[in-house]
C-alpha cells in the first residue's frame, strides 16, 4: 500500500493541483501583476509600477467603503450569529414539525443574491413609499436594508451549522451537567457554548468573509445609491474598474488591497476563536 | 527536492498543454470566410440586428454572431468580450471618450468601401489621421409629444416656443390634472435603464450652451452658468409629473415609455429611437418639441447627432477584419440592409449613407422639419461614466427632497466632479 503510494501519488494529487492552479494560483499572480499595469483588456497591459497604489490612496470613496464594510460585517456576524445559534436551540428541542421549520428557514439561502436584492427592493419600497422615501435615498436606511436582507439569507445557513455542532454534544457530558445540578444559564454558558466552539468558528469565519466580500446584494438593493455611500468594498472596486476610461488598473489595485484585508481579519478570527475551542 | 521539480514539470507541462490547444483551435476556427461578431449597443434594434444577420448568412455564408449589451453595460460588456479568444470584430465607441480606451483596437478604416459611402465626413471619428470609427446612425432627441392629449387640454404642440410657455402649460395641466386625468410629463424616472435620459441627455444642454458661449467643443473645467436653467426644467420635469418625485428612484423606462403610449402624460423626452414604441398614439398624434431650455428658445432646435461610431478590431485576423467590412457594407447599400436600419417598422435610423431612403419614422421626419439650430451632441466629452452616475444620484436625491443643500450636491457633481474627472482620466 505504501509502495502503491509512492507510486501513484500523481495521479492523484495532479488534477487537483491543475485545477488549483487555473483556477485559482494563476489568476492570482495575473492579478497583482495587472495591479502594477495599464490596460483596457486584460491582454494588452502596460507596466507602470506603483502609480494605481497611488491613486487608490487618493480615492476617499475607497476608505469610505472600507469602514462600511467593517460597520456591516460586526453588524452580520453579531445578529446572524446570535439568531442562529438561539433558532439552532429552538429547532433541537423535541418538538413537532423541528424538519419543517428546518427547511423553512434554510430555502432563503437558495435564491441568489441579485434577485434577493430585486425582491428585497421592491418590499423595501412599497414600504418606504409610505413614508415618502426610498431605500437608495438614504444611507442609513440603505444600509439596514442591506443588513436585514443579508441576515434573512444567512441566518438558516448558519443554523444548520449549529444544530449539528448541538447534536455532536455527548449526552453523557450532559447528563453529568444535570446530575451536578447546574441551571440553564450555567449549562448553557459553561458547557453547551465551549462544546460549541469549532461550530462557532465555522459560523464566524463565514460570516465574518460573507460581509466582507459581499457584493450581488449590495449592487442590486441600492447600486451604492447615494453618492456612493452604501457601496461596499467589492462594489467600490467594480465601479472603479469600470467607471472611468484608463482605471482598470486602480480598480485591480484596489482588488490586491482588499485581498489582503480579507485574510488578515480571517487570520485575526481564526486566532480568537480556536484559542477558546476546548478539548472533547 | 525531486518530488518539486516533478511537480513543476507536471504543472508547466498542463499549462503548456492549455496555450497549444487554445491557439490550435482558433487557427482552425478562422477559415478562409472568415466570420462576424458585432457587439451592438442598441438593445431595442437587438431583434432587427439577429434576422439581418441571419439573412446576411443565408445569402453569403459568412457566419455572423450579434450580441447584444443590456442597457448601461456596454463598456463592462466590450471589456470582457474582447479578452476573449474569438472577440468581436465589429463594436462600437460613443465618440472621443469612448476612443480613448479603445484606439488600440480600432483599425483604420479610411479609404474602405463603407468610408466612401458616407454623406459627411463629419460622422469619421478621427484619431489623428486615423479614421477610428464611422458614425452609423443619426438620432434626434426631445420632447416627444401628445398632441391630442395636449388639445384636450386647450393648447396645441405650435403654441409652445419657449420655456416660460411650457412651463406655464405644464403647470396649468398640473393643476387640473384630477379633471384632466393625464399629467404632463411622464416619469423621469432614475433607475439605470431610464436615468440616462437626465444625467446624459438633459445634461447635454448646459454643455451646449456653455461650449457656444466659449466657441470650444470641450473644455477641462466647466463654469456652470446654465445649471439654474437646467434646474428649472429638471423642477418642471419632476413636479408636473405622474408620480411623486420621491418615487423616481426606481421608477423604470418601461414606466415611463407606458405611461406616454397609454396617454397618461403629454411630454416624454426621448429620442427618435422610441418611433417604433410611440407610434402606438398615431402619427398624427406626435409632435416633436426641443427641449426648450430658456436661454435662446427662439433658435433651439432638436439635439442631433450620434453617439454610435461602428469599430474594426484590428486585432481580429485579417480574414476576420475583412469580412466586417463587407458586412458593415451590405447592411449600408443592399435594399435588405438599408431597408432594416431605416424603416420606420424596424431600427428607424437615419443613416448617413448615400443610400439613406426617405425615413418613415415620423419623429425624424418632424425633427428635420425643425428649422431652427439643432443642438449638438456634446454628452460625449462627459469625462467618465463615474461622472455620469454621481450627477444621476444627485439628481435622484434632489428630486425626492427639493432644497437648497441638494441642489448644491448636483451643482459639485456637475462642476466639481468634471474637473477631477476630467484630469484622472487625462494622461
Amino acid at each position: 500500500m505504501q509502495k502503491n503510494m509512492k507510486k501513484y501519488w500523481p495521479i492523484f494529487t495532479i488534477p487537483v493541483m491543475a485545477a488549483f492552479a487555473i483556477g485559482f494560483v494563476i489568476p492570482f499572480i495575473l492579478g497583482i501583476y495587472l495591479s502594477l499595469t495599464k490596460f483596457t483588456t486584460v491582454k494588452d497591459a502596460h507596466f507602470v509600477g506603483l502609480a494605481n497604489y497611488r491613486k487608490l490612496f487618493a480615492d476617499a470613496t475607497y476608505l469610505h467603503s472600507f469602514f462600511l464594510t467593517l460597520a456591516f460585517a460586526i453588524a452580520t456576524i453579531i445578529i446572524i450569529n446570535i439568531i442562529a445559534f438561539f433558532l439552532a436551540m429552538a429547532l433541537t428541542q423535541k418538538l413537532k414539525g423541528t424538519n419543517l421549520f428546518r427547511t423553512v428557514f434554510f430555502m432563503p439561502n437558495l435564491i441568489g443574491g441579485i434577485v434577493l436584492g430585486y425582491i428585497w427592493q421592491l418590499i423595501f419600497s412599497g414600504i418606504l413609499v409610505h413614508f415618502n422615501t426610498a431605500l437608495n435615498l438614504n444611507a442609513r436606511l440603505g444600509f439596514w436594508g442591506l443588513v436585514i436582507l443579508v441576515c434573512w439569507q444567512q441566518i438558516g445557513y448558519m443554523m444548520i451549522i449549529y444544530i449539528s455542532g448541538l447534536q455532536a454534544i455527548p449526552t453523557d457530558v450532559m447528563e453529568a451537567t444535570e446530575i451536578d445540578g447546574a441551571n440553564g444559564v450555567q449549562k448553557l454558558f459553561r458547557v453547551t457554548l465551549p462544546m460549541m466552539m469549532p461550530s462557532i468558528t465555522i459560523c464566524t469565519f463565514l460570516t465574518l468573509t460573507n460581509g466582507f466580500k459581499l457584493f450581488d446584494q449590495n449592487l442590486a438593493l441600492t447600486g451604492g445609491a447615494p453618492m456612493k455611500k452604501t457601496e461596499l468594498m467589492a462594489l467600490n472596486i467594480y465601479q472603479t474598474f469600470y467607471g472611468r476610461v484608463g482605471f482598470e488598473g486602480v480598480g485591480q489595485a484596489k482588488a490586491v488591497i482588499f485581498f489582503l484585508i480579507v485574510i488578515v481579519m480571517a487570520g485575526l478570527q481564526q486566532y480568537f476563536t480556536k484559542s477558546k475551542e476546548v478539548q472533547q | 527536492m525531486n518530488r518539486k521539480s516533478i511537480i513543476s514539470m507536471a504543472l508547466a507541462a498542463t499549462m503548456i498543454a492549455g496555450c497549444s490547444s487554445a491557439s490550435g483551435t482558433s487557427a482552425t476556427g478562422s477559415d478562409s470566410k472568415g466570420r462576424v461578431y458585432y457587439l451592438n449597443f442598441k438593445p431595442e434594434a437587438d431583434e432587427y440586428w439577429q434576422d439581418l444577420a441571419k439573412e446576411y448568412t443565408e445569402e453569403t455564408g459568412v457566419p455572423v454572431t450579434v450580441l447584444t449589451a443590456a442597457s448601461g453595460e456596454y463598456e463592462k460588456t466590450l471589456k470582457s468580450e474582447m479578452a476573449k479568444s474569438e472577440a468581436p470584430t465589429l463594436f462600437q465607441v460613443n465618440g472621443p471618450i469612448g476612443l480613448a480606451s479603445w484606439k488600440d483596437y480600432c483599425a483604420d478604416l479610411s479609404g474602405t468601401d463603407v468610408d466612401k459611402e458616407l454623406t459627411n465626413k463629419a460622422y469619421e471619428l478621427k484619431d489623428g489621421d486615423k479614421v477610428a470609427g464611422i458614425g452609423y446612425v443619426t438620432e434626434a432627441y426631445g420632447l416627444i409629444t401628445n398632441n391630442a392629449l395636449l388639445k384636450k387640454a386647450g393648447y396645441d404642440a405650435s403654441e409652445i416656443t419657449s420655456f416660460d410657455k411650457l412651463k406655464e402649460v405644464a403647470e396649468d395641466i398640473t393643476a387640473r390634472k384630477d379633471e384632466l386625468g393625464f399629467s404632463a410629463f411622464t416619469s423621469a424616472g432614475m433607475d439605470g435603464s431610464s436615468d440616462w435620459r437626465f444625467k446624459t441627455h438633459l445634461a447635454n444642454l448646459p454643455i451646449y450652451y456653455e461650449y457656444q458661449a466659449d466657441g470650444v467643443d470641450n473644455k477641462d473645467e466647466l463654469s456652470g452658468k446654465y445649471l439654474d436653467n437646467y434646474k428649472a426644467v429638471w423642477d418642471l420635469y419632476i413636479n408636473n409629473s405622474t408620480i411623486d418625485p420621491s418615487q423616481l428612484s426606481t421608477a423604470t423606462g418601461d414606466q415611463s415609455e407606458a405611461e406616454f403610449v397609454d396617454g397618461k402624460a403629454v411630454f416624454y423626452q426621448n429620442g427618435t429611437w422610441e418611433y417604433d414604441a410611440v407610434k402606438a398614439i398615431g402619427d398624427e398624434n406626435i409632435a416633436y418639441l426641443p427641449i426648450y431650455f430658456g436661454v435662446d428658445d427662439e433658435n433651439e432646435g432638436i439635439c442631433m447627432g450620434t453617439e454610435n461610431y461602428w469599430c474594426v478590431n484590428s486585432q481580429a485576423s485579417e480574414a476576420d477584419q475583412k469580412a466586417t467590412l463587407d458586412f458593415m457594407y451590405w447592411c449600408v447599400t443592399s435594399d435588405k440592409g438599408v431597408e432594416a436600419m431605416t424603416s420606420g417598422d424596424k431600427m428607424g435610423f437615419n443613416i448617413p449613407f448615400n443610400k439613406n431612403p426617405e425615413s418613415t419614422n415620423v419623429l425624424f421626419k418632424l425633427a428635420n422639419a425643425n428649422t431652427a439650430t439643432p443642438v449638438s451632441w456634446n454628452f460625449t466629452t462627459m469625462p467618465s461614466e463615474n461622472w455620469k452616475n454621481d450627477l444621476g444620484q444627485a439628481l435622484t436625491v434632489y428630486a425626492a427632497d427639493q432644497t437648497d443643500a441638494n441642489w448644491k450636491n448636483v451643482v459639485s457633481a456637475f462642476v466639481d466632479n468634471w474637473k477631477v474627472e476630467k484630469e484622472a482620466t487625462a494622461e
